[in-house]
C-alpha cells in the first residue's frame, strides 16, 4: 500500500521497488494457489535484477519475444502481461483475473507456461518468452490449434490463448496424454463459455494424430 | 403481402415427420428439405473465425489500441447508501499524465432527501461517482487514489430478509414500476404497488395472467406438495468485462464495445449526447463473451464518450473484475414457495407461487414463467415480488427467471411423482403435453441408462450415486427488427453485412452456411463482416433470439441476389432463369446440361460492381403468439444428472450429464454443442458452487474476484453428452432457432434431483454445498 502512495506521487525521490512489487505479487501466487484450482506457480527466482531497484521512471530493457529481440521503455512495476499486451501490442494474452486465478495469460518463459499478469518484466528480460502469437511455426499452426478449430474448442474465444497454450505445453512435453492429464492441464484456466468439453475432446484428438 | 402457398417439413424426424402447407411471402425461397438433403446446413461446419481466436490475432475492444489513446478508469462508491458532500478532485488533477476527470452530476432532481444534491445519491457499493483519463491505466488509478469523496453515509440494507422488515432502510423512497418478467433492470417511475423495499406482485408474464381458480384446483387435489426453495445471487463475469473504446471526432463517435447489442448501444449513445444516430457507430468485431448485461452503453459508455470529448482523444474504459462483479449486473435471488396439487391419476389440479428476490437496486426478479408454462394445469397464479437492496444491479442472465423457477418447480414436481408412487421421468410423460420432450425424454433416457436409477438413498457406502431429472421450456423469440444485406461482387466474392454481433455462439458461422447454402458455395467463399451499425439493423444477442431472427433474413437477401445473378445467366444462354439453379460452385441449366458455369465467371456477366440486396424478416410463417414476435412452438430440453455424494465429507460431483435439446432446425452441430456444454456447465456451476457473498455490515462484496468467486475449472467438468433433436415447424426460411438460453435452464434442477435420489434427503437451497449436504443429513 506505501508503495502505491509513493508511486502515485512523482515527486518522491524514493523510487518504486521492484522488490516490494514482487513480495505483494508472490503473496497474491502463493494465496491464489491455496484458493483455487490454479495451476501454474512459478518459481521466482531472483536471478537477473538482485539488487538492482528501478524507478521511478521508465526503463529501457530488451525482452526476446517469440524469438525476436524486441526494445521497449516499461515503468518497474509493468508486468509482463502488460508489456506484452500494451507495450509490444502481442494482445492475444488475455488479462481476464489480473491476479494469476485464471490462465488466461498464460505465455511460455524458458519453455515453461506461467501467469504473465503475475510477472515483473524485469525479471524475464534474459529469458525466452513464447507467446500464443509464436507458437505456430514456419506458417505452420500448432497440432492442438488445428485441433481446436477441428473440434470447436471457442466460443467468445477470450480464454481461447490460454487454453491453447496449457494444452500445446502438454502435448509438447506428453505425447500421449489421458483426459485426466488434459484436465491437470487446464485445471487453471477459466472458461465462462463452457468450451472445456471440446478442448479435452481436441487435445487427445491432437495427440493422437501427432503420434 | 402476397403469398403463395407451399409445403414444408414439419414434425421430428424419426417420430412424426410429416409436411404442412403454408401461406408464405411471394418474394420467400422455396422450403428447404430437411437437413439431411442439405449441403451445409445441419453439419459440422467449422467456426468461421476459430483461426482468429486460436492464434491470438481476433482483436476484442479490450485489445484496441488508437493512436493518441488516452486509458480511463471509473471512481467508484465505496459505502452502500449516502448523500456526497464533496469530492475532491485537486490533487488528482495535478498528477502528471492526468488529462480529465469528469464527475456524473444530478441532471435531474430525483425527488429525494438529495434534491438539492450536486451529485447523485450513492445506492450501492460500486456505484460509478466519475472517471479519470490518463496517458496509461497505471496513471489513472494512482489518480484515483487520490480523489477524496465525503459522504454522508445513510442507513442500508443489504440482504432480502432484513430489507424486507417494516423498519428497514429505505432503498427509493419514491415509488418504482415494477416489471413483470424477470429479467429486466427496471428504472425510476411512479406509480408502483408495493411497501417498504418490496415491490409488486406483479401476477402476469407475456403468456398471459393467472387462469382458473386455484381454491378450486386444491379441492379437486388428492395430493399436494408445498416446500420453499431458495437461490443464490450470482454474477455475470464474462471473461472480457464490460467496456468500450471512444473515438469522438467532430464529425462521428465511434464507439467499440464489449457489447450483445451494436444496434442499442448506438441508439443510446446518439440519444444521451443528442447526436442523429447516423453520427454514432457502433463496433464490435470480437467480444469476450455476455451473458446478458451486456446490452446497453451502462454507464462507462457515456463516461468514456464525455473523457473523449473533454480531450479530444480517443479514450479506452474497460472495467477491471472486481468492478464487473459488483455493478454490471446478476441473476437476482429467490426465495420461492411453491404449492402444486395433482389427482390420484397424476393429472394437475393447481399450482400456485409465490416468489421474492433482490436484484439490487434494480428490479425484475420474477420467476413466475417456467410454472405458467411447462406443464398444462387449469389453475395457475403467481404473485412475484421484487425486494430492493443496496447492492449491485441485477440483469438478464442466461433464461432469466427460468434457472431459478426451474429449480423450484423440477423438484416439486419430483416430489409430486413421489407422492403418487410413479417414476420421475414417467411422471413427466403424463403431464408433460410437449411432443418434442416426450422425444428427448425417449432418447435422453436411452443414452443415460434411466433404468439404473434405484430408490432415494438406497445406495451402500460412503459415497452415493444420484439419478435425476430437469426438464425445461423456452420462448421462440424473433426480433422483427433484423436486416441482412448480401452483396455479391463482381468477378467473385460473396459478402455478408448486419450490425448483428457474435457473442461466442458462432452467428458469423451460421450466417455463412445459410448464404453458402443458398448460392451453392462454400462457405470459405463467404465474407461475414457484422459487429457494426453501419450495416443493416440486426437483433441484440439476448433471449436466444439471434438465430430465429437474422438467418431468414440472410436466406431471403441471398435468394435475391442469386435471383438477379441468374437472370444474367438466363440472358446469355437465352434460357429462362427458372431453369437454372447453383450448387458446387457453379450455374447449371436444369434442362440443358451442356449449359455450366463457374460462379466467379457467372459474376463476370454483372453490369454493375456489385448485387446488392438488403431483406429484413416477414413474420413467422403461420403468424406470432404475439404480434412483436413471441412465435408458436417451444424450445425443450430434458436433462439427466448422475452424481456421486459423499456422505462423510458432503461432497458433490457432478459426474454425468446427458442434455436433450431442440432448436428448430439444427444449422451447426459443433456449435450447438458448444452451447449446451456453455449452459449445462453454467448450470452445474449455479447448483453447486457460485455465489454472490455480501458483507451485510458494509455492503461490500467479499468474493469480487476469481479465486473466491468459485466457477468449475477443468476438474469439476462432467462428461456431458448432448443430443440434439430436429424438429420442424415450417415457421420461416430456415426454421431455426437459438439455444443459448434453453440449455442453461434444466441443469440445476436435474442436479438437486439427482442428489435427493443420491442421499434420500431433498437439498431445498442453492448453492449445493457440503455443508448443506452434512446438514440435510444430520451429520453437523
Amino acid at each position: 500500500m506505501e508503495d502505491k502512495k509513493q508511486d502515485a506521487n512523482p515527486g518522491s525521490k524514493k523510487g518504486f521497488s521492484r522488490r516490494s512489487f514482487i513480495r505483494g505479487a508472490g503473496l497474491s501466487t502463493a494465496g491464489s494457489v491455496l484458493l483455487t484450482t490454479n495451476a501454474f506457480a512459478f518459481e521466482y527466482e531472483e536471478g537477473y535484477s538482485e539488487g538492482k531497484e528501478y524507478g521511478p521512471g521508465a526503463t529501457l530493457i530488451q525482452l526476446k519475444v517469440n524469438g525476436s529481440v524486441q526494445t521497449l521503455s516499461v515503468e518497474p512495476r509493468t508486468t509482463l502481461a502488460s508489456a506484452l499486451r500494451d507495450h509490444l501490442d502481442l494482445t492475444g494474452t488475455k488479462v481476464v483475473c489480473d491476479r494469476g486465478s485464471c490462465s488466461a495469460c498464460t505465455v511460455y518463459v524458458d519453455d515453461k507456461p506461467v501467469n504473465s499478469c503475475m510477472m515483473s518484466v524485469f525479471d524475464v528480460v534474459d529469458k525466452e518468452i513464447t507467446t500464443i502469437e509464436g507458437i505456430a511455426q514456419n506458417g505452420k499452426l500448432h497440432p492442438v490449434q488445428e485441433a481446436f478449430i477441428e473440434h470447436d474448442a471457442s466460443q467468445c474465444g477470450y480464454c481461447t490463448p490460454g487454453m491453447v497454450m496449457s494444452c500445446a505445453h502438454l502435448l509438447d512435453n506428453n505425447p500421449d496424454p489421458s483426459l485426466e492429464d488434459v484436465k491437470r492441464a487446464t485445471r487453471g484456466n477459466l472458461c465462462r463459455c463452457g468450451t472445456h468439453p471440446h478442448v479435452f475432446k481436441a487435445t487427445l484428438d491432437a495427440a493422437k494424430k501427432s503420434s | 403481402m402476397d403469398t403463395r402457398k407451399e409445403k414444408l417439413p414439419y414434425g421430428i424426424p424419426g417420430h412424426n415427420l410429416s409436411e404442412i402447407e403454408r401461406d408464405i411471402p411471394v418474394n420467400e425461397p422455396p422450403a428447404w428439405p430437411v437437413n439431411k438433403d442439405l449441403n451445409l446446413i445441419g453439419k459440422r461446419v467449422k467456426r468461421i473465425d476459430a483461426l482468429d481466436k486460436v492464434t491470438g490475432k481476433a482483436k476484442y475492444t479490450s485489445d484496441l489500441k488508437l493512436p493518441g489513446m488516452l486509458y480511463a478508469k471509473m471512481l467508484r462508491s465505496t459505502v452502500p447508501h449516502a448523500v456526497i458532500s464533496s469530492i475532491d478532485i485537486s490533487k488528482a488533477k495535478q498528477l502528471k499524465g492526468v488529462h480529465a476527470i469528469h464527475l456524473i452530476q444530478n441532471e435531474e432532481k430525483d425527488g429525494e432527501e438529495n434534491e438539492n444534491g450536486k451529485y447523485p445519491m450513492v445506492k450501492y457499493v460500486g456505484q460509478p461517482i466519475g472517471g479519470i483519463a490518463a496517458e496509461s491505466l497505471a496513471i489513472a488509478k494512482d489518480a484515483l487514489a487520490l480523489i477524496t469523496v465525503k459522504y454522508e453515509e445513510k442507513p442500508f440494507v443489504i440482504d432480502l430478509g432484513s430489507a424486507m422488515l417494516k423498519d428497514a432502510p429505505i432503498v427509493f423512497k419514491q415509488p418504482i414500476k415494477q416489471q413483470e418478467d424477470g429479467g429486466d433492470v427496471g428504472e425510476t417511475h411512479d406509480g408502483s404497488k408495493g411497501e417498504g423495499n418490496v415491490r409488486g406482485p406483479s401476477t402476469s408474464s407475456f403468456f398471459g395472467g393467472p387462469r382458473g381458480d386455484l381454491e378450486v384446483g386444491f379441492q379437486d387435489a388428492d395430493v399436494i406438495v408445498e416446500n420453499t426453495y431458495r437461490t443464490q445471487v450470482h454474477t455475470h463475469m464474462p471473461l472480457e468485462t464490460h467496456g468500450v473504446v471512444v473515438d469522438w471526432r467532430p464529425d462521428m463517435m465511434t464507439v467499440y464495445a464489449s457489447t450483445q447489442n451494436t444496434a442499442a448501444v448506438r441508439n443510446e449513445m446518439a440519444s444521451i449526447f443528442g447526436l442523429p444516430k447516423s453520427k454514432v457507430r457502433v463496433i464490435c468485431e470480437f467480444m469476450g463473451g455476455g451473458f446478458g448485461a451486456k446490452h446497453s452503453a451502462g454507464s462507462f459508455g457515456p463516461m468514456a464518450a464525455n473523457l473523449a470529448k473533454k480531450t479530444g482523444r480517443p479514450v479506452w474504459l474497460m472495467l477491471d473484475r472486481q468492478e464487473e462483479h459488483i455493478a454490471e449486473g446478476n441473476r437476482p435471488n429467490s426465495v420461492q414457495f411453491l404449492k402444486i396439487g395433482a389427482k390420484k391419476d397424476g393429472t394437475l389440479t393447481a399450482i400456485q407461487q409465490r416468489s421474492h428476490g433482490t436484484a439490487g437496486v434494480g428490479l425484475g426478479a420474477g420467476v413466475g414463467r417456467i410454472a405458467q408454462i411447462l406443464y398444462a394445469c387449469p389453475n395457475f397464479a403467481t404473485e412475484q415480488y421484487d425486494v430492493l437492496t443496496n447492492a449491485g444491479p441485477g440483469a438478464a442472465w442466461r433464461a432469466p427467471g427460468n434457472v431459478q423457477g426451474a429449480f423450484g418447480l423440477e423438484q416439486a414436481i419430483d416430489e409430486l411423482a413421489e407422492k403418487l408412487d410413479v417414476d420421475p421421468l414417467a411422471y413427466r410423460d403424463i403431464i408433460d403435453k410437449s411432443e418434442v420432450r416426450k422425444v428427448e425424454r425417449e432418447r435422453g433416457a436411452k443414452l443415460f441408462d434411466w433404468s439404473r436409477r434405484k430408490a432415494p438413498g438406497s445406495g451402500e457406502g460412503v459415497i452415493k450415486k444420484g439419478l435425476g431429472v430437469g426438464q425445461s421450456t423456452w420462448p421462440r423469440f424473433v426480433t422483427l427488427d433484423s436486416s441482412v444485406e448480401v452483396k455479391v461482387h463482381r468477378g467473385g466474392g460473396v459478402e455478408i453485412r448486419s450490425s448483428v454481433q457474435d457473442i461466442g455462439t458462432g452467428t458469423k458461422t451460421v450466417l455463412a452456411q445459410v448464404v453458402a447454402e443458398e448460392l451453392g458455395l462454400e462457405v470459405e467463399q463467404v465474407t461475414v463482416n457484422i459487429g457494426d451499425t453501419f450495416f443493416p439493423v440486426g437483433p441484440g444477442s439476448g433471449g436466444s433470439v439471434v438465430t430465429g431472427s437474422i438467418t431468414p433474413p440472410a436466406r431471403n437477401a441471398a435468394f435475391e441476389a442469386k435471383k438477379e445473378l441468374l437472370k444474367l445467366v438466363a440472358k446469355k444462354w437465352e434460357t429462362d432463369s427458372s431453369n437454372l439453379s447453383m450448387k458446387n460452385g457453379e450455374v447449371f441449366n436444369d434442362k440443358d446440361a451442356s449449359q455450366k458455369m463457374s460462379f466467379k465467371e457467372a459474376t463476370g456477366l454483372m453490369r454493375t460492381s456489385q448485387i446488392s440486396k438488403v431483406e429484413s424478416r416477414s413474420d413467422d410463417y403461420g403468424g406470432f403468439q404475439q404480434p412483436w414476435g413471441l412465435a408458436y412452438g417451444d424450445l425443450g430440453s430434458v436433462q439427466f444428472a448422475e452424481v456421486s455424494v459423499n456422505t462423510d465429507t458432503g461432497f458433490v460431483k457432478v459426474d454425468r450429464i446427458v442434455a436433450a435439446h431442440s432448436c428448430g432446425r439444427p444449422l451447426n452441430i459443433g456449435q450447438l454443442e458448444s452451447q449446451i456444454n456453455g449452459g449445462v456447465i453454467q448450470g452445474v456451476s449455479y447448483a453447486l458452487y457460485e455465489n454472490r457473498v455480501m458483507d451485510n455490515s458494509t455492503g461490500h462484496m467479499m468474493n469480487a474476484n476469481v479465486d473466491q468467486y468459485k466457477t468449475p475449472f477443468s476438474m469439476e467438468i462432467p462428461q456431458i453428452d448432448t443430443l440434439i433433436v430436429e424438429e420442424y415447424n415450417a415457421r420461416s426460411s430456415t426454421d431455426a432457432y437459438g439455444i443459448g438460453e434453453p440449455a442453461n435452464i434444466a441443469t440445476a434442477a436435474a442436479i438437486a434431483n439427482a442428489v435427493y435420489n443420491a442421499i434420500g434427503v431433498r437439498i431445498y437451497e442453492i448453492p449445493i454445498t457440503p455443508a448443506s449436504i452434512l446438514t440435510a443429513l444430520n451429520k453437523v
